[in-house]
């Protein structure tokens, strides 16, 4: 079996990507979801507030992901579900395993990774305490609650204030539980401003910012957690001590890209991003695989990933058609060439740099030759900064200076390049956070 | 009167300034139009939109996610979640498909934001 474009990930990255690359003109595509159905984390997601950027209206995350459904089975766009890819090779080769086909190997003209991320789970925490019941990531819990329909505790404590803990403690007072405080390790919370207006002030639950959880009290079930202060080198400071009785604990503390399968096909990670490293085609260092939201870099907004993914999606039709035409042939092999173990400090390419509070960028290098004529460079500072600048160096040189009320860790950045300004001279372009 | 307020009608969450002068209020540090509105409106008479999930019979899913069509008075969250604890729905559900007429009087509909086949 061969398909021109192999899908992995059936959520808002994966669908928006299938049905962008049927929009220009490849229908040959296959979608390969390991859940029971499409639409990803979006179908637990249920609050409000997703597709303003792109379809001018409020809806919520199940409504979102109908609109990107239907156009996929409306335009007839093949998936599967319940199939657990287990291998790409370097090759284009796509392993899955799936009920009642067992052991399937297909071939593809390209593969779009769309797998998502997962949480940091518990083990990850350096929790201390016991393995009791009651302790969940704020994702699982979200999808007991809202998709398997249980309760999932009375009294609860919440470590982390990622989006989804935040989420997760109005969704939990609402269903009549009492949220007793959000303990946030670093001094800003990981979260939305909004959501934390909307989900904690408006009921009055406390988020205490410089604090951790320093015991989870209690053998089979959480009977409480121990909150300290923490001090500037996130230590726990001895004699801060509060102790809060609850019966479960939700933590959110952090997303992490879904790699596993990128590494089996041998493709360049970004440290910092935990995802691949990529060019403004979101291609990544293993010709003929692209790369789109959350496995690529953990994205705030699902607006960001679904436009993320578009450009995948052409991006990677664009691959199809020059792998069809004959004359093209050796061009992918000079692509195939440059892109080897040297990855980005290949030649042609002008090399995207955060410094300065800077994080990271996506993408991390710009393909001048093929490059769109505008191209939008999705970044996360490392703090929170207020009435800073943004500024944009060509070659060491100021290109641009942008002023910014506010950044803060838990809201990516964009800045737009410009062929037109990059006179195919420019070889670095940094972008940092100044006075 | 100043009041210094983080909008939410949007991710990006704009910080805004509402001054109270008498009748008049002002909003500056919006971005759009819907950061004026919500300025105006949260020190006059603050709303939300509610979302929660259903019960179903006869569902393929055990529940059905919901929404109240419009915004209403913040102060009657609690109340529209009683009606909602309370309500059950049958599969077969559509989006849009209203689940309660005139959630606690408050004139707004409770919808269902996903489909759930019937069994």
């Amino acid at each position: 079996m061969r398909h021109d474009i192999v899908i992995i990930g059936g959520g808002p990255a994966g669908l928006a990507a299938a049905v962008s690359a049927y929009e220009n003109g490849i229908e040959d595509i296959l979608i390969l979801e390991r859940d029971e159905r499409l639409g990803g984390i979006l179908n637990q997601c249920i609050h409000n507030g997703f597709g303003l950027h792109t379809f001018k209206e409020e809806l919520t995350g199940p409504e979102y992901a109908a609109r990107y459904i239907d156009k996929a089975l409306n335009y007839g766009i093949p998936y599967k579900l319940g199939a657990m890819v287990t291998e790409v090779t370097k090759d284009r080769k796509v392993t899955y395993v799936r009920e009642g086909e067992g052991v399937v190997t297909i071939e593809a003209g390209t593969v779009i990774l769309a797998m998502g991320c997962r949480e940091r789970p518990r083990g990850a925490l350096g929790l201390p305490g016991f393995r009791q019941a009651g302790v969940y990531t704020a994702g699982t819990a979200q999808r007991l609650m809202n998709i398997e329909g249980y309760k999932i505790g009375k009294e609860v404590v919440i470590l982390g204030s990622g989006d989804i803990g935040l989420i997760m403690a109005r969704r939990m007072t609402l269903e009549g539980a009492k949220v007793k405080v959000v303990a946030e390790l670093m001094p800003y919370s990981g979260g939305l401003k909004r959501n934390i207006v909307q989900c904690l002030n408006d009921f009055d639950i406390p988020l205490k910012l410089s604090h951790t959880v320093t015991c989870v009290h209690g053998k089979d079930r959480v009977t409480g957690v121990t909150i300290s202060e923490v001090g500037p080198d996130r230590r726990p400071i001895p004699g801060t001590e509060e102790y809060y009785d609850c019966d479960t604990l939700l933590l959110s503390c952090g997303l992490l890209p879904e790699n596993e399968l990128s590494k089996t096909a041998g493709v360049e990670l970004d440290r910092v991003t935990g995802g691949a490293v990529v060019s403004d085609d979101l291609e990544t260092s293993v010709p003929g695989i692209f790369s789109c939201g959350n496995v690529l870099h953990v994205h705030d907004l699902v607006d960001y990933v679904s436009q993320e993914a578009e450009r995948a999606g052409l991006k990677a039709v664009g691959y199809v058609r020059a792998l069809a035409n004959e004359a093209l042939n050796e061009h992918a092999e000079v692509v195939a060439d440059t892109d080897g173990e040297s990855g980005v400090e290949a030649s042609g390419r002008i090399r995207i740099k955060g410094e300065g509070g800077v994080r990271y960028t996506v993408p991390q290098f710009l393909n001048y030759e093929s490059m769109d004529e505008k191209v939008t460079v999705r970044f996360r500072v490392g703090d929170v900064y207020k009435d800073r600048s943004l500024v944009l160096y060509y070659d060491g040189e100021e290109k641009k200076r942008m002023k910014k009320r506010v950044m803060a860790p838990g809201e990516m950045e964009n800045v737009v390049i410009t062929k037109a300004g990059l006179n195919g001279k420019v070889k670095e372009i940094v972008i940092r956070v100044e006075e | 009167m100043t009041e210094e307020l983080t909008c939410i009608r949007c991710p990006i969450g704009c910080a805004l300034t509402v001054t109270i002068d008498g009748d008049n209020v002002t909003v500056t540090g919006n971005s759009c139009p819907r950061g004026a509105e919500y300025g105006a409106k949260e020190v006059t008479d603050p709303t939300r939109i509610v979302t929660s999930s259903v019960r179903v019979i006869n569902g393929a899913q055990p529940l059905v996610s919901v929404k109240t069509a419009s915004d209403i008075p913040k102060d009657k969250i609690f109340a529209v979640m009683e009606e909602i604890h309370k309500c059950k729905a049958s599969a077969p559900i559509s989006i849009g498909d209203v689940i309660i007429t005139d959630v606690a009087h408050t004139g707004v509909d409770i919808v269902a934001t996903r489909m759930v086949t019937a069994v």
